[in-house]
């Protein structure tokens, strides 16, 4: 359900991304999700970690550009159409989705799927309505 | 308060009276002390009782930055070497330095100048002078002290740069003026916010700012983050150093020292002069200078003149802020582009910050390719790239509309282009042409 994901805006040049691991790794921040958007010019790294004030701080701190955002974990079945499932639903309600990707490592036998929607608040009620409702577990 | 007022608001006859009698007194001295200025007159058959009033100076030869450098150091000398005490260079960062030496008059003119442009500012007696510009062989630092000196000023040498201690200093002195270049007193700025200082609390009344170009827009913008009134100063190496010429309360153009710095505007072209609200080139003679006057000196910055009285009181000729230069001018695939341009048209765009680079290329296809990076305002920034690329287009349009041009405009990390403690390096010119 929802999740505070940190974004960090990062040039395109050599040795960011991993100036950045390493930071997050000197302070102990395990990384549950990370996702890279990118264009010609800059990219958007997108990390979901347990604590993200904390991780947030840390960024900011070194001098990063870091901002949370709400998004909605999901955890689904890990089976074939699982994802598929819940698009349609979100289809079907017209909940428009800005982006997506998965988390890591799923626990078990889910696996837990990123959305960053337009409407935050429709798309959550919208999933607990359909038993999307277990927690995220960071 | 004005420091001099029977010179800077002096009758405009009695004025050109004077600047007659020195202008025919320099001539003379260049005539019989220099031998450069010798060859000169007598190659474009010209003497010095060819000067019988101002307009005469027309038909005077000019001095170019490349005559100040083939003559280093001390080639363009009208003084004895004995009788110099001071000597100042610029920093030589597009070419080899040029000198400036001072006799003892001369430091006395740089005091006077000094503190008549302190003055325009609202300084006075009991004024604290926070001075941030590089002290050493830059004239800025120096120039600025001796000028606060004279008034009576308690003045702060802390020079460029160790910007925590700056502002420190400045709640502890509780300073009243700051001098330092308008770039770096964004960055103080920043630093302050950084710091947990609120401006707000601080007693800065004026700042003073110059050593480059900035613009109306950066003014407000300082203006409002640093809590104080942001006052354009121009001078240069080759003239006396700051001191030329200053804005006064009424921040509509820089009282030019004129009984000591003799302006004309001419045609950068055909060296024509041109009358006053035309832009143009300004040229400047050193009328009281001894150690190294310099007669019609081109300095390749663009302005115009106005005369007339001013409110504040004064009457000296006013210079328009800078407008650009006749040689930091970008030529982008055939259009005309001063560097201020460019920072004009970010200051209006909000997702930005007046942090800026222009890096020029000329790539495979032989088509200037111009990147032009700026920094994201933290606050825009977003976990979408569409909402990034959309201030990306942002500024490309505007650029497009105002400059007529596409610029490659690449975001970057806050505070990731460097600051520059002294002259801001906005430009970065690969092109081997």
């Amino acid at each position: 359900m929802k999740v505070t994901q940190i974004s960090v805006f990062m040039e395109n040049k050599n040795g960011r991304l991993a100036e950045i691991t390493r930071l997050l790794a000197s302070k102990n921040i395990s990384l549950r999700a990370v996702t890279i958007a990118d264009t010609a010019d800059f990219g958007i790294l997108r990390l979901l970690v347990k604590d993200p004030d904390y991780a947030r701080d840390v960024l900011l701190e070194a001098g990063f550009t870091a901002k949370e955002t709400e998004v909605l974990a999901v955890a689904m079945d890990d089976k074939p159409g699982a994802l598929a499932e819940v698009m349609e639903l979100f289809e079907k309600n017209k909940v428009n989705i800005e982006y997506l990707y998965s988390i890591l490592a799923g626990k078990g036998d889910k696996a837990d799927v990123v959305f960053k929607v337009e409407d935050l608040e429709r798309g959550e009620s919208l999933l607990k309505q359909n038993g999307y409702d277990k927690p995220l577990d960071l | 308060m004005i420091w001099n007022a029977v010179r800077e608001s002096e009758a405009p006859e009695k004025r050109r009276t004077r600047q007659l009698a020195d202008l025919k007194d320099l001539v003379a001295r260049l005539y019989n002390r220099v031998p450069f200025y010798r060859g000169r007159f007598d190659s474009q058959g010209v003497k010095p009782t060819d000067i019988r009033n101002l307009e005469d100076i027309s038909r005077m030869p000019f001095t170019t930055k490349d005559d100040l450098r083939e003559t280093y150091p001390y080639g363009l000398l009208a003084a004895d070497e004995e009788d110099i005490v001071e000597v100042h260079t610029s920093s030589g960062t597009t070419g080899t330095p040029v000198v400036d030496a001072y006799t003892r008059n001369d430091m006395d003119v740089w005091a006077e100048v000094m503190a008549r442009c302190l003055m325009m500012a609202g300084a006075e007696k009991g004024d604290v002078v926070q001075n941030g510009y590089g002290y050493g062989m830059f004239t800025g630092g120096l120039g600025v002290h001796y000028g606060a000196h004279a008034i009576g000023c308690n003045t702060i040498p802390v020079g460029g740069g160790n910007t925590e201690r700056q502002l420190q200093l400045m709640r502890d002195f509780e300073s009243t003026i700051l001098t330092c270049t308008p770039s770096y007193s964004l960055y103080m700025a920043e630093v302050a916010k950084d710091m947990g200082l609120n401006m707000a609390d601080l007693k800065l009344k004026s700042g003073i700012f110059g050593a480059e170009p900035w613009s109306e827009n950066m003014r407000k913008e300082i203006e409002e983050k640093m809590c104080l009134k942001a006052y354009d100063i121009y001078g240069l190496t080759e003239i006396i150093g700051p001191g030329v010429s200053n804005e006064c309360s009424e921040q509509n153009g820089l009282h030019i020292n004129e009984d000591h710095f003799y302006p004309e505007i001419i045609d950068p072209e055909t060296g024509e002069v041109l009358p006053d609200g035309e832009k143009g080139e300004l040229v400047f003679t050193t009328l009281t200078k001894t150690g190294t006057p310099l007669l019609r000196y081109r300095t390749r910055d663009i302005t115009w003149l106005e005369r007339g009285e001013c409110a504040c009181g004064r009457n000296l000729v006013r210079m328009h802020r800078l407008l650009g230069r006749t040689d930091d001018m970008l030529i982008i695939r055939g259009v005309n582009v001063f560097p201020s341009q460019i920072e004009n048209i970010l200051m209006e765009i909000e997702e930005t910050q007046p942090h800026y680079q222009i890096i020029i290329d000329r790539g495979q296809s032989h088509l200037d390719d111009v990147e032009l990076r700026v920094e994201v305002e933290p606050k825009f920034f977003s976990d979408e790239t569409r909402e990034l690329e959309r201030i990306s287009r942002k500024i490309t349009e505007a650029m497009k509309n105002k400059l007529g041009i596409n610029l490659h405009i690449r975001l970057v990390e806050p505070k990731s282009i460097e600051r520059s403690m002294g002259k801001a390096k906005r430009v970065i010119d690969k092109r081997t042409l």
